[in-house]
């Protein structure tokens, strides 16, 4: 082989071979390895699972249908997981495109589980404002949201009885694409208010939460679609993400490749050259 | 409140009115309730003291600011490290000039509001400026109606400030989609369309970064990105020919500029990021030996 | 005047807003969340803005059938339909059978995730082009990569449980002091800048000369 020549290899044959090692096992559904769980997920998964159960929990779903391959999985886990535990959701979204993933997944995981729009959850939509939407909540959620999604009052909505501010939130769920997400519900928030919290984020923008995690601020972090699939095992509803890990693994492997085939061919190109 | 909390601030408290406080056990148990503690009111304060350690840092950026200011201003020239991109935007300009091509300039993907969005509204200033003295073609798409609104007021004034108003055409700026990956998709159309001679990639981006960065690859166009956002820095790294990374970013004004105050603020940068890594040294030291109050007195809530 | 009375304007909101962050008394404070209600406001209407903009510039591509000009009257039609459709549906908008969410499903949703999806792709291309090993720093990094790519998959931990811890050592200490580095000197960068625009010293931004 003229390691010189791959020098001037055509990208398109290596998105070919990207296409292929990623659908010939969500295709073909085979297994390379099983998923285990971080203690990140441990983190999040045990925050939720160690709270009493009928807790009013805050799932704030920031992110649009562009990352929903890693965020959607680690969304609808968490809903299926809180209302595995019978908690009372109040879901919202800090992103436009954001409430119909958030509708779906209420909607999928309340049939399996048999809860109630209203009566078990709410979704009170998107507002604009980003971080202020955050601060406006902590002095009232029902003057920030006065209607749900659909335009129902939040004062006729049972599952909000009582909710004024962030004291009545045992914990904030937070899944999150980048801007407005994680670190704003940190800082306008956490900070603030003392409101436990865990977070599925993206695997680019991972790294830069485990700050917050060493801190204390977060009690769980869930990265990408890995973490998803790993929090997905944990929550005993393996699914998309965890169908992904296979697929994600062959592709870290190609990458991994690439790099070294990349270097022996300029490793190549330079000796031919006679440097 | 839960077992591990050690404090509770009620937000609902009225200023003047007299509040008693009682831990109760749950589930109820008399013998752990607490005493009912003595009348408290609260009342409005002029400070937050829990922010007096930023007012510090703040207090002492502000004085060198000031300080460096004054020296420069009476003519007291500083040595700053070349920042190799910062050099290649000018060069990236009269490239594409050379070949009869455009610039293309991306000014991120936040709104007006967020700092490195304004950074870059400086940055395109200057930009237009070269653009226009050397009568290369410049493009602007926004992601953002308020970016828009700026930028279009930027590059216009900046070419009537080297006299060349009548050379601005009105859909040099445009603004194409708040979407954020319909926006990548529009721009990278255009790079595979117009096939600028350059690329300036300077603003806040998230995801879009590499494919920004790799379509401006593979129409052949030299590539300067800038942006404080880490977790995108790799990747123009990778794909770009200069990345300005972090603070380097924000100090690229001032060093095109070469203005005296301007460089006298990046002074001050300098000085107080020396100070800062002296306490980090100092604190870690300190915590080594079980001393945490300068690490305390840094916590911010 | 007309380009020191917005220098002004920023002066005085810039320096209030600085000031009100440490000041909690309701007055102060009211006005604070005050302007940056305003602000969202003001935002709002330059959509109006951006939409005379977009409309603009391709009807008038349309109109003189310049290069790729159906392409243009795709993304008019795209904006006038769903814009259409959004308001004759009213608040049931978010109904999962209205044809509001049907556009959402069909067209916006797939689209962005094949945009997003398109990094893949790039990343498998940037790292052959580009991650050239020429110095032991660059050895350094593509070791750590390749224990990272490998650490954060399954098959990572089927080779060697020491593959993920060592993915995680690399993640939360080194990667976390270099990070922490880059983050404070660009927290540094954003208060000059700031104060630079605050204070008047920068004045490019508003489209004047500095």
């Amino acid at each position: 082989m003229n390691l010189t020549s791959l020098q001037r290899l055509d990208r398109r044959w290596i998105f070919l071979a990207v296409g292929l090692l990623v659908i010939v096992p969500l295709l073909f559904n085979f297994h390379i390895a099983p998923v285990q769980p971080s203690n990140r997920s441990r983190g999040f998964y045990d925050a939720i699972e160690k709270m009493p159960e009928g807790s009013v929990v805050l799932l704030s779903g920031d992110y649009d249908p562009g990352t929903a391959a890693e965020n959607y999985p680690m969304h609808l886990a968490a809903a299926r997981q809180l209302m595995r535990r019978n908690m009372k959701i109040i879901a919202l979204a800090l992103y436009p495109a954001g409430p119909p993933l958030t509708d779906q997944v209420l909607r999928i995981a309340g049939g399996e589980y048999h809860k109630q729009e209203g009566v078990d959850y709410v979704n009170l939509g998107y507002k604009v404002g980003n971080e202020l939407v955050m601060s406006q909540m902590g002095q009232s959620i029902p003057n920030t949201f006065p209607v749900d999604n659909r335009g129902v009052s939040v004062k006729l909505i049972p599952v909000m009885k009582g909710i004024q501010n962030f004291q009545q939130i045992r914990l904030i769920v937070n899944v999150s694409a980048g801007y407005p997400g994680t670190k704003e519900w940190v800082q306008q928030v956490v900070s603030r208010y003392h409101v436990p919290m865990v977070a599925g984020v993206t695997a680019v923008s991972a790294p830069e939460y485990y700050p917050y995690l060493q801190a204390g601020q977060l009690h769980g972090l869930l990265g990408g679609m890995a973490g998803a699939a790993e929090y997905e095992v944990l929550v005993g509803a393996p699914a998309l993400a965890t169908r992904g890990m296979d697929a994600q693994s062959l592709a870290h492997v190609f990458i991994a490749f690439m790099i070294v085939l990349g270097n022996l061919a300029f490793a190549g190109s330079k000796k031919g050259n006679g440097r | 409140m839960a077992g591990t909390d050690s404090h509770y601030s009620d937000d609902t408290a009225q200023n003047g009115t007299a509040y008693e406080y009682q831990l109760v056990a749950s589930p109820a148990d008399p013998s752990l309730d607490s005493e009912i503690s003595g009348p408290a009111r609260s009342s409005v304060n002029f400070f937050d003291w829990s922010k007096f350690n930023v007012l510090v840092v703040a207090g002492i950026f502000f004085v060198l600011l000031f300080w460096y200011i004054r020296k420069s201003e009476s003519g007291v020239r500083w040595i700053f490290r070349k920042i190799p991109g910062l050099a290649a935007i000018e060069e990236a300009v009269g490239r594409a000039t050379e070949m009869g091509k455009g610039v293309l300039y991306v000014p991120g993907v936040q709104e007006i509001d967020d700092i490195q969005t304004i950074a870059s509204m400086i940055l395109l200033g200057r930009v237009a400026r070269i653009a226009a003295k050397y009568e290369t073609a410049l493009n602007v798409p926004t992601n953002s109606p308020g970016v828009y609104t700026v930028a279009e007021e930027v590059v216009k004034s900046a070419y009537a400030d080297v006299g060349r108003a009548d050379a601005y055409k009105s859909d040099q700026v445009r603004y194409v989609t708040s979407e954020q990956f319909a926006y990548v998709a529009a721009v990278n159309g255009m790079m595979l369309r117009e096939r600028p001679a350059a690329n300036l990639l300077l603003g806040a981006f998230f995801a879009e970064s590499l494919l920004l960065a790799e379509t401006g690859h593979a129409v052949g166009a030299i590539q300067i990105a800038g942006t404080a956002n880490v977790h995108q820095m790799p990747f123009f790294v990778v794909a770009c020919d200069y990345t300005l990374i972090g603070e380097e970013y924000f100090a690229a004004s001032a060093l095109l500029s070469n203005d005296a105050r301007l460089l006298g603020s990046l002074k001050a940068t300098d000085s107080v990021k020396i100070l800062m890594i002296a306490v980090i040294v100092l604190g870690s030291i300190l915590a080594t030996f079980g001393q945490t109050w300068l690490g305390d007195f840094f916590a911010t809530q | 005047m007309k380009r020191e009375i917005p220098i002004l304007i920023t002066l005085v909101a810039g320096m209030f807003m600085l000031i009100a962050w440490f000041v909690p008394h309701p007055m102060v404070r009211g006005a604070y969340e005050g302007l940056q209600n305003w602000a969202i406001v003001v935002v709002g209407f330059t959509y109006v803005l951006g939409v005379a903009n977009l409309l603009r510039i391709n009807l008038r591509q349309v109109s003189r059938k310049e290069r790729d000009w159906p392409f243009k009257i795709v993304l008019l039609a795209g904006l006038l339909v769903t814009m259409a459709i959004g308001f004759s549906e009213g608040n049931h908008y978010t109904d999962v059978d209205s044809r509001f969410q049907w556009i959402y499903r069909t067209f916006y949703s797939p689209m962005t995730a094949t945009m997003f999806s398109l990094l893949a792709f790039f990343i498998a291309s940037a790292a052959f082009r580009a991650f050239r090993i020429r110095s032991v720093e660059a050895l350094l990094l593509a070791i750590a990569a390749f224990i990272l790519m490998l650490g954060r998959v399954p098959l990572g931990a089927a080779i060697h449980p020491a593959i993920p811890a060592a993915a995680d050592w690399l993640m939360e200490i080194p990667q976390n002091a270099a990070k922490r580095g880059i983050l404070i000197g660009a927290a540094l960068g954003v208060m000059a800048t700031g104060i630079r625009v605050i204070l008047g010293l920068e004045k490019t931004y508003g489209g004047g000369d500095s």
